[in-house]
């Protein structure tokens, strides 16, 4: 059970798909400009990943090296179909919206990564946690994303929140800053570039700080054991 | 050699298996969810529809009448273009067409233009378009006011010279930054007009079963009217 929670915190913020791996970064500059936006993206690719890697290891045994990446592709890809038609017709005012990158997750090299790099190589329970952990690490960065860039271009959170959780949800929409004129740059793409790279910064300024009292550490036991 | 043979044979037939597999699983959801889709496009362009003619201006299925014409000039595209017709007791009341503007910053923009029977605008949306956030796109209801300036224009009450945005000398407020958008939306509004106008007896009768008819293509109806014009 540890080692679940390991891959869980694997995915959300050590080897973070979106923050260190700069994996999938065209759905994730795209779709970022508002937090439902982001959010919707962020959980179609998650059950892609837990799909994917849970299919990809259960055949991992069967399915020879030399065609295992066509048959990764095709149960990607096969997927992917079904999502989209599932929300096409379910959730279609959602979908109007994240319309073209449904299809996109297929691209999105951080599934095919994890069905390679993990799935194939370890068993269903493992894979299906490392799917879920991956899928939620960047679910995460597409929301804080999406946050960051619908707060300063246009001074709301939760905007268009029916569209996701029903009309129950229409009042959920804050407005952080009222009479805000709206900020342009932030809601077009290189908003999106600009607050990857600070959200970046942002981690790896934690990491270190992180990192700093365990150094300290190591260094005193070291200077100990010399005198 | 023979192994090599067996070896292919085995990856292929793996390969084809997984084929199948996917075929099935995509025919699978396809077929519980094509009915779902279906009703959502057609309520979704109904609602459109709704917003542009009320209810208590017709007693017709919207969906149910239309004819479908392919007049590049006027429409601005080579695919067909869906008129639908609003009937009460038989009456036409209103057409709602959905042209494309071509000529838009980014793309084409996607209208429906609804126009009483008169010649007179009911309303104009954006349906669909790639503008340019915080500048082109307030053409959207949501984003600004500036697409109900069309709402009661005609080629009546507004000469076509005057069909355009300010800047060109026209009765249309561009916007601030983005005179492209407007143009675009304008222009192609004025051509589904001079269209409507061009085959308006065609487009009001009754038979239902029109949707094959060959109607004026707009050429030339446009340049008779810029002669009269002049």
């Amino acid at each position: 059970m540890n080692s679940y929670t390991q891959i869980i915190k694997n995915g959300l913020w050590k080897n973070n798909q979106a923050f260190v791996a700069l994996l999938g970064l065209c759905p994730l500059l795209a779709v970022s400009n508002t937090v439902i936006n982001g959010l919707g993206l962020g959980i179609a690719t998650t059950i892609t990943l837990i799909l994917s890697n849970s299919i990809v290891s259960l055949i991992r045994n069967q399915v020879g090296s030399e065609i295992r990446l066509p048959v990764f592709v095709l149960i990607i890809a096969s997927i992917v179909t079904a999502i989209e038609l599932i929300m096409n017709a379910f959730f279609y005012e959602l979908y109007l919206i994240l319309g073209i990158f449904i299809p996109l997750i297929v691209t999105n090299c951080s599934i095919i990564g994890r069905a390679e790099a993990f799935a194939s190589k370890n068993p269903m329970g493992a894979s299906f946690f490392d799917g879920l952990g991956m899928g939620l690490g960047f679910t995460a960065a597409l929301v804080i994303l999406g946050a960051v860039r619908e707060v300063l271009g246009s001074g709301t959170l939760f905007a268009n929140a029916h569209l996701m959780f029903g009309e129950a949800a229409r009042n959920m929409t804050i407005h952080v800053m009222t009479d805000y004129e709206g900020f342009l740059l932030a809601i077009l793409p290189p908003g999106a570039f600009i607050g990857l790279g600070l959200l970046i910064a942002l981690k790896n300024v934690i990491d270190k700080k992180l990192a700093e009292p365990a150094k300290q550490e190591v260094s005193l036991t070291l200077s100990a054991k010399k005198s | 050699m023979a192994d090599n043979k067996s070896f292919m044979i085995k990856a292929g037939s793996v390969l084809g298996l997984f084929s199948l597999i996917g075929i099935g699983l995509v025919s699978l959801t396809h077929s519980f969810t094509h009915e779902q889709i279906a009703e959502n496009e057609r309520l979704f362009v109904l609602k459109n529809l709704r917003e542009l003619v009320p209810n208590n201006l017709h007693d017709n299925d919207l969906l149910a009448d239309t004819i479908t014409i392919t007049d590049s000039d006027a429409f601005g595209t080579n695919t067909s273009v869906t008129i639908y017709r609003a009937t009460k007791n038989q009456q036409l009341v209103a057409i709602i067409a959905n042209p494309i503007a071509p000529d838009g910053y980014s793309g084409s923009i996607k209208l429906l233009v609804a126009i009483k029977a008169n010649g007179e605008l009911l309303g104009v949306r954006a349906v669909s378009h790639h503008e340019t956030p915080g500048l082109g796109d307030a053409i959207d209801t949501n984003k600004s006011d500036w697409v109900y300036a069309f709402n009661g224009r005609s080629l009546a009450n507004l000469n076509a010279k005057h069909w355009r945005v300010k800047r060109d000398g026209g009765e249309f407020d561009q916007f601030t930054g983005a005179t492209i958008t407007p143009r675009a939306v304008v222009k192609a509004v004025l051509k589904t007009l001079q269209y409507y106008q061009a085959n308006k007896a065609e487009l009001s009768e009754n038979a239902l079963s029109s949707t094959s008819k060959k109607l004026m293509p707009l050429g030339s109806k446009a340049e008779l009217t810029k002669q009269t014009n002049e």
